[in-house]
């Protein structure tokens, strides 16, 4: 009673609403006609449109080419290729140190994101792909985990890096974990129960390898043979005196993830981090196009007697090839974005470690005493050309395909 | 009053030209019905007249006013969509008085007219039901109980039955017969079946490729087709239809010799097919008007190739000498097997029809 | 000795009745695992944000919090810890705590001040009861820390209020274009469709400086309006609207305009209502985009009475470096309604996202 109650009250103030509307928009019809009533329904969209998008596109190449801290167009001097020269005259762009100091970030930036989106996007279109085909077996609860997985996506990048910074400081949860697992580890090498526990473990894995081992080298499967060789072998391993001193750590020195620049730690967690946050809606998308798939097809395949790895080449990744670069699109343009969660994670360093292409253009028109508006559009220019040019690839790709 | 008026209307998408201009007279209360084969354009003729398309060329007049350019809100009209185009997502009561409160009228008043019609349609018991969980001929019937509620000077239905199965087609025909009768109003009708339009139409409209071809009373369809097009179209089953040539045109009979063998005379006004001795026609008669004569002493000959038996009638099907297909059909049951090779008397004089065979005009019939 | 076979199986085998295969069982662990990484974080941080400074400088793994019970010294001018004394002869006893002595600490028994012994520390452990403190949530909050506060009110309302207009003008403003896009033929339809879909290409991070200039000139810094108009003419949104418009049969339309209804109410009264499906994917995309906005409020907004909360997270992270309790606290509280969000509508959100494939 009370939902319909509610029911017919949002209805009749959506219908007030409408009619309230309706007056302005009745009378402008009375006006001009109900065909051309269109162009009013277009025109709040395209004022936006081309107040935000197209007019500040078009305005972007002309601030590339001016200089001066001013924000006022008008008292922004022209300056010709100046901008471009500071970001393009460098005796090599493979060395970014040679160039002028815009020049150097800019092409710190860009090395380090065309690194970025190459590690990061081929690893979590892989790890998404897996995800998904997992979930698309026979899984139980598989919404749940779908929403489990997805959930990351929904958190905004300044808390992802929040979570992440704390859990990686190197008074973090993370040193402290590997240094009791390191000392817990050493603890259990050196305990009685290594032998018996070990040697468990080690005779099964065994076994599970020398069997089929056996059984693809003769036509009798042997696996009383196996089980005793197994043992044996594991009972030998374990019981040998050298293998403690072998399997016992060094102690755990914690890391500072997000500064110990040394082992290219940083880097890594960036991608991490941002992989974590992102790879859910991939995951998504990718299990979406799975579903799509028809279940007859395997199932006529089946039929034929395909079997399941050829149905797998055959029918599943040449089905799931549109959603696939659907997502490679998506994720390479968005990767070569990259910037809030680096930008809170680790502010684009240690030095310029970290420091993505979006970062450079904000921070030379954002930051610092020094506004240079003109060399960040320049940047920006730079960096649409080079979209372009990757988004025509990509085109050219999927044109070629579907054309093959 | 209502009366409708079109003056050579034409319409054309784009380059294409689908109405070529088309005149038409209805007076106040008539029932029309639009009918012709798929594509020849009816629902864009009416549509024009409902206002939901421009008219390219011509007038289009109710109660002698030009409607060219009114909106179709203000042309007192109602339509009858063949998806019948109910809003999913209101109520049958609230699909009802859409249209009302639009034109502003006092909730009082749309209560009583919507509550009225739901009586007549007998859908009461659905008004507080959505589109979706009805069925075909109930979502029929609000659809048409839409079209009631607003009192238009004219209705305009869209191939409404077409979504219905058969038996309730049958149905639903006798309750738009019963509803004219009862409102009175002028409607108009588009069907591409022309069972639907001899039934229910006072006068129908036969359209071809956006001409008319025809329009008047069906039976003067029936009797006295103006052409080819309309003889085959009108009827069921199709009228035979056997090539010949002009024999002789004596005043008021024109003699036919048919390609089949023989010769037949057709009843014809006295000027009919003088000079056109020679001229290729297709002879043009009805099925039920053959009947079966000796082997030796009919117009022509048919080897049966097919006889269905439905006891009441019998149709038997064949081909003359010269290769055309026959039907015949024969009141009650028959002896006539299928290999059997029989006479056939092609009907009297005045039920016969002559077609220029190039054209498809028909050689005038006395009146 | 595991074939690109046994991957494959691993990968695809679907199975119902019976047992599980050794492949399910490798399947359930993946995705236990990928749990725990996706969870674990979130669960850890939220109870962290519940213990008190001095166990999260330690780094304490306990996963409650714990708080060391103290009493009050005689003359109430300070408290003292207290620690359970477990004597040789295994028998225990409540000590509070003076200070320390060499190896030794100086102690009295819990409700009796004196004397004052000594006991060696290595026999002591320390009292503690579980105690989450909520003052990290509400201290920031109220303004009751020595460092910035964090005005969660006023960052939430401005965030909410970013994220409820621009949301609202969105599907307004995007389905009034869509509409126009899908159900008018009128001349230059086609083009502009296509330039439509062509600013999708153009990624908005590239045009920051141009953007800002435009949205300076027009006095909208500093002010909520700044963030919310330029993002309300999303492409996507255009895009997604129009291709489900699309499918809404235009007799639907005629039926209306025969019943005398304007176009405006045929936008409002028949699409909109129909097309609540796609709207709901639209707002649902739109309050993730404007609720996790950092980057254009960043430079749009620079005075901290106008910060959405992302804004004011990444703030209060830069300046409490050390006051890592009150920034756990925030974030939960920044992550929370989202989260609640999200477990309430999940299943809509995953599959509308799921079936438009954009983001
Ligand atoms: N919007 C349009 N644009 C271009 N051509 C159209 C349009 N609407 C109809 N036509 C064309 O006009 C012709 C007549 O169409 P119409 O819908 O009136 O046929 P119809 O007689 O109602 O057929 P049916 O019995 O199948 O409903 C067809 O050839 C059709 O292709
Ligand atoms: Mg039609």
């Amino acid at each position: 009673m009370a939902a319909s109650s509610l029911n017919s009250w949002v209805a009749g103030a959506w219908k007030a609403l409408g009619d309230l509307l309706d007056g302005p928009f009745a009378a402008v019809q009375r006006h001009i006609g109900a065909h051309r009533m269109a162009y009013v329904f277009l025109l709040p969209n395209l004022l936006v449109f081309g107040l935000f998008s197209f007019w500040p596109m078009i305005l972007n190449f002309y601030i590339a080419f001016t200089g001066g801290q001013s924000v006022i167009l008008g008292e922004r001097p022209l300056v010709g290729f100046e901008n471009f020269r500071e970001l393009l005259d460098c005796p090599s762009y493979l060395d970014p140190k040679t160039c002028p100091v815009a020049g150097y970030s800019f092409w710190t930036g860009l090395w380090n994101t065309l690194f970025f989106a190459a590690v990061q996007v081929p690893i979590m279109i892989v790890v998404a792909l897996v995800t998904a085909l997992i979930l698309n077996r026979n899984i139980r609860g598989r919404g749940l985990w779908r929403a489990v997985y997805f959930y990351p996506v929904m958190l905004s990048p300044v808390v992802v890096a929040v979570i992440w910074d704390w859990i990686l400081k190197r008074r973090g949860i993370l040193n402290a974990v590997l240094d009791d697992a390191v000392t817990g580890w050493n603890g259990f090498v050196a305990s009685g129960w290594f032998a018996p526990v070990a040697g468990a473990v080690l005779a099964l894995v065994l076994y599970a390898g020398l069997s089929r081992l056996f059984c693809r080298l003769n036509a009798i499967c042997r696996l009383k043979w196996a089980g005793v060789l197994a043992i044996g072998l594991a009972a030998l391993a374990v019981l040998s005196p050298g293998t403690p001193a072998l399997l016992t750590l060094a102690e755990y020195r914690p890391v500072n993830w997000l500064i110990d620049q040394r082992a290219g730690w940083p880097m890594f967690w960036v991608i991490f981090v941002y992989t974590w946050g992102h790879l859910g809606f991939y995951m998504l998308i990718l299990l979406a196009g799975l579903q799509a798939i028809p279940r007859d097809l395997y199932e006529a395949a089946e039929m034929d007697g395909t079997s399941k790895s050829r149905a797998f080449w055959r029918i599943t990744l040449p089905l799931l090839m549109p959603t696939m670069i659907v997502v490679l699109v998506l994720s390479l343009i968005r990767a070569f974005q990259v910037f809030d969660e680096i930008y809170v994670l680790t502010g684009g360093g240690p030095g310029q470690a970290t420091k993505m292409i979006i970062q450079h253009i904000y921070e030379s028109a954002f930051i610092g005493d020094a506004k240079r508006y003109g060399i960040a559009a320049a940047s920006s220019v730079l960096v649409a050309a080079l979209l372009m040019v990757l988004t025509l690839m990509q085109l050219a790709i999927t044109r070629k395909r579907a054309g093959g | 009053m209502a009366t409708l008026d079109l003056k050579s209307v034409t319409k054309s998408f784009g380059t294409a030209k689908v109405i070529h201009g088309i005149d038409l007279s209805i007076a106040h209360g008539e029932f029309i019905v639009f009918v012709g084969p798929s594509g020849c354009g009816k629902s864009t003729l009416l549509r024009m007249i409902a206002g939901l398309e421009d008219v390219s060329g011509g007038e289009i007049a109710i109660d002698g006013v030009s409607v060219n350019g009114v909106p179709a809100a203000e042309r007192g009209l109602a339509m009858v969509f063949q998806s019948y185009a109910l809003y999913p997502h209101m109520s049958v009561r609230q699909n009802l008085s859409f249209g009302l409160e639009n034109m502003k009228m006092p909730k009082a008043d749309i209560a009583r007219r919507v509550d009225d019609a739901a009586r007549m349609l007998r859908i009461e018991p659905l008004m507080e039901r959505r589109p979706g969980q009805l069925s075909g001929g109930q979502r029929q019937r609000v659809a048409i109980g839409r079209a009631v509620v607003r009192e238009p000077k004219i209705f305009l239905f869209d191939e409404p039955l077409s979504n219905l199965d058969a038996e309730l087609r049958v149905q639903m025909r006798v309750e738009i017969g019963n509803l004219h009768q009862r409102l009175g109003n002028t409607m108009i009708y588009v069907t591409h079946d022309q069972v639907e339009a001899m039934t229910m139409a006072d006068r129908i409209a036969v359209l071809k490729d956006g001409r008319l071809e025809q329009f008047g009373k069906p039976l003067d369809l029936y009797n006295r087709p103006a052409s080819l097009f309309v003889a085959g179209f009108i009827g069921s089953p199709r009228m035979n239809f056997l090539d010949g040539t002009v024999a002789e045109a004596a005043a008021g009979t024109v003699s036919v010799a048919l390609k089949a063998g023989g010769t037949v005379g057709v009843d014809c006004t006295p000027d009919a097919g003088q000079g056109d001795v020679g001229a290729a026609v297709k002879l043009g008669i009805r099925p039920e008007h053959i009947s079966v004569a000796g082997a030796s002493d009919g117009d022509v000959t048919m080897t049966v190739s097919l006889t269905e038996q439905l006891g009441g009638e019998s149709y038997l099907h064949g081909l003359v000498p010269s290769g055309e297909a026959l039907s015949v059909r024969l009141a009650g049951q028959t002896a006539v097997a299928r290999g059997d090779v029989i006479g056939l008397r092609l009907g009297a004089p005045d039920l016969r029809h002559v077609f220029d065979a190039a054209s498809g005009a028909v050689y005038p019939h006395l009146a | 000795m595991i074939g690109a076979g046994d991957v494959v199986t691993f990968l695809t085998r679907t199975r119902g009745r019976g047992r599980l295969h050794w492949s399910d069982w490798l399947a359930y662990g993946y995705l236990v695992a990928g749990l725990l990484i996706v969870v674990l974080p979130i669960v850890w941080m939220f109870l962290s944000s519940l213990k008190s400074p001095g166990a999260l400088v330690e780094n304490d793994p306990r996963i409650l919090p714990y708080e060391q019970i103290t009493v009050p010294a005689p003359d109430g001018s300070r408290t003292f810890g207290v620690q359970v004394w477990t004597r040789p002869d295994g028998t225990r006893l409540d000590v509070a705590v003076v200070g320390p002595r060499g190896l030794n600490a100086r102690v009295f028994e819990v409700g009796k001040p004196e004397p004052v012994f000594e006991v060696p520390r290595s026999q002591l452990a320390r009292k503690e009861i579980v105690s989450p403190r909520w003052e990290n949530y509400t201290e920031p909050t109220i303004g009751a820390t020595q460092s910035r506060t964090f005005n969660f009110l006023r960052y939430f309302w401005n965030s909410t209020f970013v994220t409820v207009v621009a949301t609202l003008l969105t599907l307004v403003v995007n389905a009034m274009a869509a509409f126009a896009l899908s159900k008018y033929r009128f001349r230059g339809r086609d083009a502009m469709a296509l330039v439509i879909v062509a600013t999708l290409l153009i990624p908005p991070t590239v045009i920051l400086v141009p953007l800002f200039m435009t949205v300076s000139k027009l006095g909208m810094l500093n002010s909520l309006w700044g963030v919310i108009i330029p993002a309300i003419a999303t492409p996507t949104g255009v895009f997604l609207l129009r291709q489900y418009m699309l499918t809404i049969p235009d007799e639907l339309l005629e039926a209306a305009r025969m019943d005398a209804a304007s176009e405006w109410k045929i936008f409002w009264r028949i699409m909109l209502p129909l097309s609540l499906p796609a709207l709901s994917v639209l707002a649902i995309l739109s309050v993730m985009w404007r609720w996790n906005d950092f980057m254009w409020p960043l430079i749009v907004l620079t005075q901290s009475e106008v910060f959405t909360l992302q804004l004011g997270l990444s703030t209060f992270k830069g300046e409490l470096n050390d006051n890592m309790h009150y920034l756990l606290a925030m974030t939960v509280l920044t992550l929370l309604p989202v989260t609640l969000v999200f477990v309430v509508l999940q299943k809509h959100i995953t599959t509308g996202i799921a079936n438009t494939g954009l983001k």
